[in-house]
């Protein structure tokens, strides 16, 4: 903390105020709401609401198809995380590493970070559609590619969908992490060690190990809540719900089957699960602080 | 000669890198360019046709949706609007925040960074049913403070700047006060150009955030006025599976080149300032 500081006795809640105001109506109130869904029932009608303990919660944990929406979601986090992650890295280590058109490789692999996943999920249908698919026709051909009925095909539909712009994003973050390192210690690791590849592997990447960490979280996060776009406008859950994933079964059960109750347990253990990224996600930063 | 090798090898595998990224995108915009019956009976197509200008025109000033009242232009214009106006709200209120939180000195300082800090536990996603429902209370359905308050309160801008915050030197202050400076003074002359650079990249980042938002405008939104063109991506799906004997395919290619555009530009348009302040962040 500051050693200079202001003393007031309010003004820093008028600073606080719009943030603190904003949080407590949309996200306070939602999630004392979630609460109360998770743990009352409705009749049918909705007429009467009930303490429901843990019923909605073992409900929902018994339910065969929630426990595939669960390895299924940690499945595609982790494939999306590792594809990404070193592609992006491959590239940024090759882009920082270039002496001529760098600024022209930066731009051309920058922008798809930009492009929303509903709108990679779109255009992805089309690359996988029966009908007009360039990659659907050539997987098809290799080995009988039909996503519809298979759900390794299905995967590996979502799994390029998921990773691609996700590549470019992990880019501009390791190359931003490479800039940081100080050309002074890359200098000195020229003369100590030969191997190109050794000198990355000993030098460069314990130096982005926070980049990484960081770029981990940030990717989980995305294979968890941003691909619901991306569910939503590809496969839907095809074959047969093998492929949703918790954000979007929870979706699927709120709305459509309007069991307000079931959904409202789900949001909770996805909370906790968020809850156990954050704590791993806080105690680096602050380890970080240590070593800085 | 070893030098020249790896240098080879380094281009190789970034035009590797950027036809992956672009490859996609070409096809999409080529196709654009097509009529329906080539692309349905030929599939996608790898070079330009004829019909650019007549596709284009088409998806921007058609009118769509139930009541045909909404254009590719008017949601274009509605996205962009939410895209600006979360980001916006998102930097002013996370610099006061954030400010606040490292410059005063204040009994709940701490416990009001975890009351923040804690929101990052609940995205949108995962409490979506009752932020509908408060929205819907309130009566913000179908309007652009609905589309964009609920979505402005941010932990991650606030951690942000506060990492930021704590970086710059004690001195500043130290001299500012010696000026006279009172704390708004030392915020806005201050604080806030020194921000430049991370206000720039989390502008970038919220802008990004805030266009491509999907399921909040798909509930949102039951008047078309409103809808935004992330959103009618599902109108997009539901026609190419759903009936309609000769799909549109060279408009919908056409529509989602438009959608790709605004973030885009940003993005490469401000790319320097992007990178310079995640670096910044880094330190």
């Amino acid at each position: 903390m500051k050693k200079v500081q202001f003393k007031s006795k309010y003004t820093q809640y008028i600073f606080l105020a719009p943030t603190l105001i904003i949080i407590s109506i949309f996200l306070y109130l939602p999630i004392v709401q979630t609460f109360r869904d998770a743990f009352t029932t409705q009749d049918a009608f909705g007429f009467g609401r009930f303490f429901a303990g843990w019923d909605n919660f073992k409900f929902v944990l018994s339910d065969p198809s929630y426990l595939v929406a669960l390895k299924f979601t940690f499945i595609y986090i982790f494939v999306i995380t590792v594809i990404s992650c070193s592609l992006g890295l491959l590239l940024a280590v090759q882009a920082n590493k270039v002496i001529h058109g760098k600024s022209a490789y930066k731009t051309l692999l920058i922008w798809p970070y930009a492009i929303a996943p509903a709108v990679v999920g779109v255009t992805a249908q089309y690359f996988f559609s029966e009908r007009f698919g360039i990659l659907y026709a050539l997987f098809n051909s290799l080995w009988g590619f039909d996503w519809t009925a298979n759900i390794f095909d299905a995967y590996i539909y979502l799994f390029i969908a998921g990773s691609w712009k996700q590549i470019s994003a992990n880019f501009i973050f390791f190359l931003a992490g490479l800039q940081t390192i100080q050309k002074s210690v890359i200098e000195a690791s020229l003369i100590d060690c030969r191997s190109s590849l050794r000198r990355f592997w000993t030098i460069t990447f314990p130096l982005l190990m926070p980049t990484t960490f960081f770029l981990v979280i940030i990717n989980i996060t995305y294979g968890f809540f941003d691909t619901f776009g991306i569910i939503d406008t590809t496969t839907i859950g095809a074959p047969s719900g093998e492929t949703k994933t918790l954000v979007y079964k929870a979706y699927i059960d709120g709305f459509r089957g309007l069991d307000l109750g079931a959904a409202g347990a789900q949001s909770i253990i996805m909370m906790l699960l968020v809850l156990i990224i954050t704590i791993i996600q806080f105690r680096y930063i602050e380890g970080r602080i240590h070593y800085n | 000669m070893i030098n020249r090798l790896t240098q080879m090898f380094a281009h190789f595998i970034l035009l590797l890198g950027v036809l992956l990224m672009v490859i996609p995108i070409w096809l999409a915009f080529t196709s654009s360019t097509h009529d329906n019956v080539t692309l349905i009976t030929e599939g996608m197509q790898w070079y330009p046709g004829p019909l650019f200008i007549e596709n284009y025109d088409e998806v921007l000033n058609e009118k769509g949706g139930f009541s045909e009242e909404i254009t590719a232009t008017g949601m274009l214009i509605n996205s962009f609007i939410m895209g600006l106006g979360i980001a916006t709200l998102k930097v002013i209120i996370s610099m006061m925040a954030a400010y606040s939180l490292v410059y005063f000195r204040f009994r709940l300082a701490t416990p009001i960074f975890w009351f923040i800090f804690i929101t990052l536990l609940v995205p949108l996603e995962v409490r979506i049913f009752p932020s509908y429902k408060i929205v819907s209370d309130i009566g913000l359905t179908n309007s652009y403070t609905g589309l964009v308050l609920p979505l402005v309160a941010s932990a991650t801008a606030v951690f942000f700047f506060r990492q930021f915050y704590k970086s710059v030197p004690d001195e500043l202050l130290e001299s500012a006060k010696l000026d006279g400076a009172n704390s708004w003074r030392f915020f806005i002359d201050f604080l806030v150009p020194l921000s430049k650079t991370m206000i720039a990249a989390m502008f970038i980042f919220m802008f990004v955030f805030g266009y491509s938002q999907y399921l909040w405008p798909l509930l949102m939104t039951t008047d078309e006025k409103y809808w935004t063109v992330v959103m009618g991506m599902k109108l997009i799906y539901v026609e190419l599976y759903e009936g309609v004997s000769l799909p549109r395919v060279g408009q919908r290619f056409a529509y989602i080149i438009l959608s790709i555009i605004p973030p885009v530009l940003i993005v490469v348009l401000l790319q320097r300032w992007f990178i310079k302040g995640l670096i910044q962040t880094e330190k």
